[in-house]
């Protein structure tokens, strides 16, 4: 009846197994695996799950701090206190390659992922964001994938039912055919909720709920960890799996409720990346026991599955639950209010293997702990890439200054990567479950936790959170792909600094981070140098800001035909604004408001003058090169702690990063304000003077990117009190001019420079910049 | 008494706008298709049927596809016993 | 009064009506589970957001076969009040209980924003509150708003004044630029010709505080509230 392969070098070659690694799986087990066992290994061993290649890396991660109640690496999710007896869980993973290879399938299971990832710690998810980065939107093959992943990811979210309120989207080239999908989720619980992944308890039944198990995303993880070459997306074109919102929402419900009940659960893991393989090992792992499953009681989907099959099939939205013996009625009970399938399918054992049976045989039987923590890990090789030599050669003195620069601010504004990204948040239901207080658009996002954001609690048990409690949780998400590229270390610092920037513009002190890592092949030791680069710098710059890292993801191997994609960390950054009153927005409010700049209008110690890969660079001069501006994350740290005391003093209307574009597209920003309803925009107009600002360069003065800078407007009574403040400080604060009247027609942009004056029809920058992506995607 | 089996299409009504059809149409035309006149997209439902007459088995499709497999507000719907 | 929010599996605006009935208005609301036959002492129903069964055949086809929907199609027959949002709303039409259906977006993508809303009959039990003429500013969420009728039904409604809501402009002109999804006659919500049921696709509920930048919302609920309360006495 076996008709399994037999083991040869090739199949393990194929399995993307080393020798060496072979080696050891002799010695784990003191014999030949089976094709199964051979499967289990080559799916638990990959970077997806085992992160081999990177673990070294990430053991220099800031990641403790008197906060967390769950830290990086112990379960599926980093937990954090938020006071009052709540905590907040979130993450960040990546669905890169099932997205390159079916976008809407791809990015929508990739956000089914990150929730219950979330879920399964215990608590409710309650907002979700991501970050996305593609190639240009001038391929058709590109707004194929962008119009793909927006309809997956907003397909999945508002059907499940939690806002999609925060996001990032980039374009470049270097994501051509390799485009970035990564989800973030967020979720809120009581501390005493947390649930553990631990297969605890010798007899225990071992449950399974979800939908059938069917061929979908075969050794997806292990496909994961591959580069990405044409033919392999032809050929894994069959293995995407399919999403189902609706059902994830009946299996969280289901689990939620199970969780609130006393002692009915003593485990519970989500199968998600090689989901029935990872998710017994792991559960027996952690709690140091065995597992023993029947394969004829899983429930089946297709004919004539293989062990091979059903061990690594990805089928979605299935989970794993250890149920405290004895309660198995009361769980049941609960699976058939959600009309849930689910089954009975082993016992926990003492026995600490892994045992998997299939009509009546045993076709793997693994010691658990070897292979969930046994993994190889390796310490590649790291080289100085040789292009950084070219692209940090460059000087902006090159360049001829700008003598256009009322036409260089449209240019910008029409820009994909900086124009409005109405078209795809638009698409995403932002606002359900009335939480929503800041919404795309602004810094960072907010989001209200009340009451019924919390799961339900155990029937008779006594309510440990305070009556009509309301909690003001930001976030942010960023990553700066092309500063990373030209100096992996600055870049990434950039990356830390900005995400706490944004939060710090709306009102919130940082408690924690999740990390995404996109990076090339890590055998490419040029690739691997960008990878370590960058990772020094996020970890810097998480401490600094006292942001630890609480989990994250991986992604390597991303790369198209042409070579790797521009090396991509992005950092989601968790805040809590205190008080309600100190919830702050980017968009000017009233005229007749002051506007200032906070830290220096031009970093002149950099020989850039803050324009090396800048987007003004990159759009005007066609020009992806120089080093990056500097982040001196000392600087910024002061900067945004004087942010949050301006604010907490309550002298702030608005606050606004100065980031992508420089000075004048935020300052546009700024007075694009939040649109009112559909089609009727409240426009502000600004008169800006830096003819105290002496600097040669135009181009620097008003489109270079010197980090470290905010926006701000106060009212005028409140300006001498600011500035004599930031004198105390000693934090640089200019007044640079005033929010002008409304009234008028449209309102105007103004700057007077030392020897100029530009100006620019408010409406008219508002309509390139919210149409630019539409016009694209719409073909108008 | 074999095993039948019901194929139902469903469309929407001539006179209920089709956006699906009419983004279709357009799409065709643009990449050159000539001498399209209209496009509608609708849905095909099958359904394997147990131990039924085909009489039977006719009136309780139709039953179902008027009740719940289409909207008479807005779709219409023809019936293949096989 | 008291209110029952009819919840199923897929439902996902349930909490949000719960939550601006009874902490912001302070009146008693529950929720009402799919599977339940009776609909308890509710005074007024509200059949929520979300995606009921998953909608995949088309939504809101088959939550309409649901028990609690027996229980609520008896309520309104005898002259309660009931109203649907967005999903709710779609329900409603398919149970028969509101004339119409509605079909995906014009633009076939998902929409999510604020829109302008006129109130165009203001003598209703969703509307008794709103001073007639006046806009309002509501979120929108669906992808399948665009409302739907014969042309003798529309006439017959609009006979009968069961056009409550229509998307309008910043100034209350009803223009083909502020419908957002393609609805005949920039139609957002309708009522029957007894007047006691409604829907509409725009949320209030979502528009019922002020940290979430609007109040407009309120309206449809007080309305509710003041013309009960009117009955009853």
């Amino acid at each position: 009846m076996n008709n399994d392969p037999a083991i040869t070098p090739e199949l393990v070659a194929k399995h993307g197994i080393t020798p060496e690694e072979y080696q050891n799986i002799l010695k784990i087990l003191d014999r030949e695996p089976s094709y199964t066992e051979l499967g289990i290994f080559s799916v638990m061993w990959s970077e997806h799950c085992s992160y081999k290649n990177t673990k070294p890396l990430l053991k220099k991660f800031p990641t403790r701090s008197p906060k967390i109640l769950v830290g990086a690496g112990e379960e599926n999710a980093g937990i954090i206190d938020i006071g009052d007896n709540l905590a907040i869980a979130f993450k960040m993973e990546s669905h890169n390659h099932p997205s390159a290879v079916e976008p809407f399938q791809g990015a929508a299971t990739g956000v089914g992922g990150i929730i219950r990832d979330i879920f399964t710690m215990g608590a409710r998810p309650i907002c979700g964001m991501n970050s996305l980065r593609f190639g240009s939107l001038d391929s058709s093959e590109v707004r194929r994938l962008f119009r793909g992943v927006v309809g997956g990811i907003a397909h999945y979210g508002n059907c499940f039912g939690i806002p999609t309120i925060a996001g990032e989207v980039c374009f470049d080239p270097s994501y051509e055919g390799n485009p970035l999908v990564n989800a973030f989720c967020l979720g809120v619980l009581r501390h005493e909720q947390i649930a553990r992944g631990a297969a605890k308890g010798i007899g225990n039944p071992v449950f399974y709920v979800g939908p059938a198990t069917g061929r979908d995303g075969l050794a997806g993880a292990a496909f994961a960890s591959q580069d990405l070459t044409e033919e392999s997306a032809e050929q894994q074109r069959g293995a995407v799996q399919v999403g189902d919102p609706f059902m994830e929402k009946l299996v969280m419900e289901a689990c939620l409720e199970l969780l609130a009940m006393e002692n009915a659960v003593v485990g519970i893991q989500d199968m998600g990346a090689a989901g029935l393989t990872c998710s017994t090992c792991e559960t027996a792992a952690r709690a140091g026991t065995g597992i023993e499953i029947e394969l004829d009681k899983v429930p089946q989907r297709a004919k004539g599955m293989t062990p091979y099959e059903i061990m690594l099939s990805e089928s979605q939205e299935r989970m794993l639950i250890i149920v405290n013996k004895g309660h198995e009625a009361e769980v049941q009970q609960i699976f058939d209010k959600w009309d849930l399938p689910w089954a009975n399918i082993g016992v926990v054992t003492d026995s600490g293997h892994m045992v998997v049976k299939h009509h009546g045989e045993i076709v793997a039987d693994i010691p658990a702990a070897k292979i969930a923590n046994d993994s190889p890990i390796y310490h590649r090789k790291s080289q100085r890439p040789v292009y950084l030599e070219k692209v940090q050669a460059f000087s902006v003195s090159e360049l001829p200054d700008t003598v256009t620069p009322e036409n260089d601010l449209k240019l910008l504004l029409s820009t994909p990567s900086l124009a409005s990204k109405n078209w795809v948040y638009r698409q995403y239901d932002h606002m359900v479950r009335d939480g929503s207080v800041i919404c795309p658009g602004s810094d960072a996002a907010v989001i209200r936790i009340k009451e019924d954001s919390l799961p339900p609690l155990s029937k008779g048990a006594k309510e440990s959170v305070p009556a009509g409690i309301e909690k003001f949780i930001a976030m942010s998400v960023d990553g700066n792909g092309t500063y990373v590229y030209l100096d992996p270390y600055e870049g990434s610092k950039i990356a830390v600094a900005e995400a706490a920037r944004n939060l710090a513009c709306s009102g919130a002190r940082p408690l924690g981070s999740t990390d995404n890592l996109n990076f090339g092949n890590p055998h490419n030791p040029e690739l691997f140098y960008q990878l370590e680069e960058s990772v020094r710098g996020l970890a810097e710059g998480c401490s600094i800001f006292e942001a630890p890292i609480t989990g994250g993801n991986v992604s390597l191997y991303n790369q198209n035909p042409h070579g790797a994609i521009d090396p991509t960390p992005t950092i989601a950054m968790v805040g809590i604004i205190e008080k309600k009153e100190h919830i702050t927005t980017q968009w000017f409010k009233n005229s007749g408001d002051i506007i200032l700049l906070m830290g220096l209008p031009v970093d002149t110690k950099d020989p850039n003058l803050g324009l090396g890969g800048s987007s003004y660079l990159q759009v005007k001069h066609k020009c992806k090169n120089g080093n990056p501006p500097r982040c001196d994350l000392q600087h910024e740290k002061k900067i945004q702690m004087a942010l949050l005391d301006f604010i907490r003093a309550g002298w702030i209307k608005s606050a606004h990063d100065c980031s992508d574009g420089g000075l004048m597209c935020a300052l546009a920003e700024c007075c694009f304000s939040q649109d009112i309803a559909l089609n009727t925009p409240k426009l502000k107009g600004a008169e800006i003077d830096l003819t105290s600002c002496e600097y040669d360069r135009v181009d620097a003065l008003l489109f270079g990117e010197t980090q470290g800078r905010i926006i701000l407007t106060a009212n005028k009574t409140d300006i001498q009190k600011l500035i004599n403040k930031a004198a105390e400080l000693s934090i640089p604060l200019n007044i640079i001019g005033k929010v002008s009247s409304s009234d008028l027609y449209s309102p105007t942009l103004s700057v007077k420079t030392k020897n100029a004056f530009f100006s620019w029809n408010v409406s008219e920058l508002y309509s390139i910049w919210w149409n630019t992506v539409e016009n694209i995607m719409e073909q108008k | 008494m074999s095993n039948m089996k019901a194929k139902i299409i469903v469309t929407p009504k001539k006179a209920v706008l089709d956006p699906q059809g009419k983004t279709v149409q357009n799409a065709l035309e643009h990449i050159g298709f000539k001498g399209i006149k209209d496009v509608r997209i609708g849905k095909y439902i099958e359904v394997e049927i147990n131990d039924m007459d085909r009489e039977t088995a006719l009136r309780e499709i139709s039953k179902a596809s008027h009740s719940i497999l289409s909207n008479p507000v807005i779709e219409d719907y023809s019936i293949e016993i096989i | 009064m008291n209110f029952a929010v009819l919840q199923f599996p897929g439902s996902n605006c349930d909490q949000d009506c719960i939550h601006v009935l009874k902490n912001v208005l302070g009146h008693n609301a529950y929720l009402l589970w799919h599977k339940e036959t009776s609909i308890h002492n509710a005074d007024a129903i509200i059949v929520p957001g979300g995606f009921s069964y998953g909608d995949y055949l088309r939504t809101g086809a088959i939550a309409r076969y649901s028990n609690v929907m027996q229980a609520v199609a008896e309520f309104a027959r005898q002259g309660g009040l009931v109203l649907g949002i967005c999903n709710g709303f779609q329900i409603l039409c398919e149970a028969g209980l509101l004339p119409g259906a509605l079909i995906k977006n014009r633009s076939l993508r998902f929409r999510c924003e604020f829109v302008w809303l006129k109130t165009s009959n203001n003598q209703t039990p969703f509307t008794c509150v709103a001073p007639k003429q006046d806009i309002m500013r509501i979120p929108i969420a669906h992808g399948e708003g665009c409302y739907f009728a014969s042309k003798e039904e529309l006439a017959q409604m609009r006979d009968n004044n069961q056009i409550l809501w229509q998307y309008c402009d910043s100034k209350g002109d009803i223009t083909p630029e502020s419908n957002p999804n393609g609805s005949l006659l920039n139609i957002a919500g309708i009522c029957n010709k007894e007047k006691n049921v409604a829907g509409l696709m725009p949320h209030p509920e979502r528009a019922s505080e002020e940290i979430l930048s609007s109040t407009d919302g309120k309206t449809l609920f007080k309305s509710m509230i003041q013309w009960f309360e009117k009955q009853s006495r």
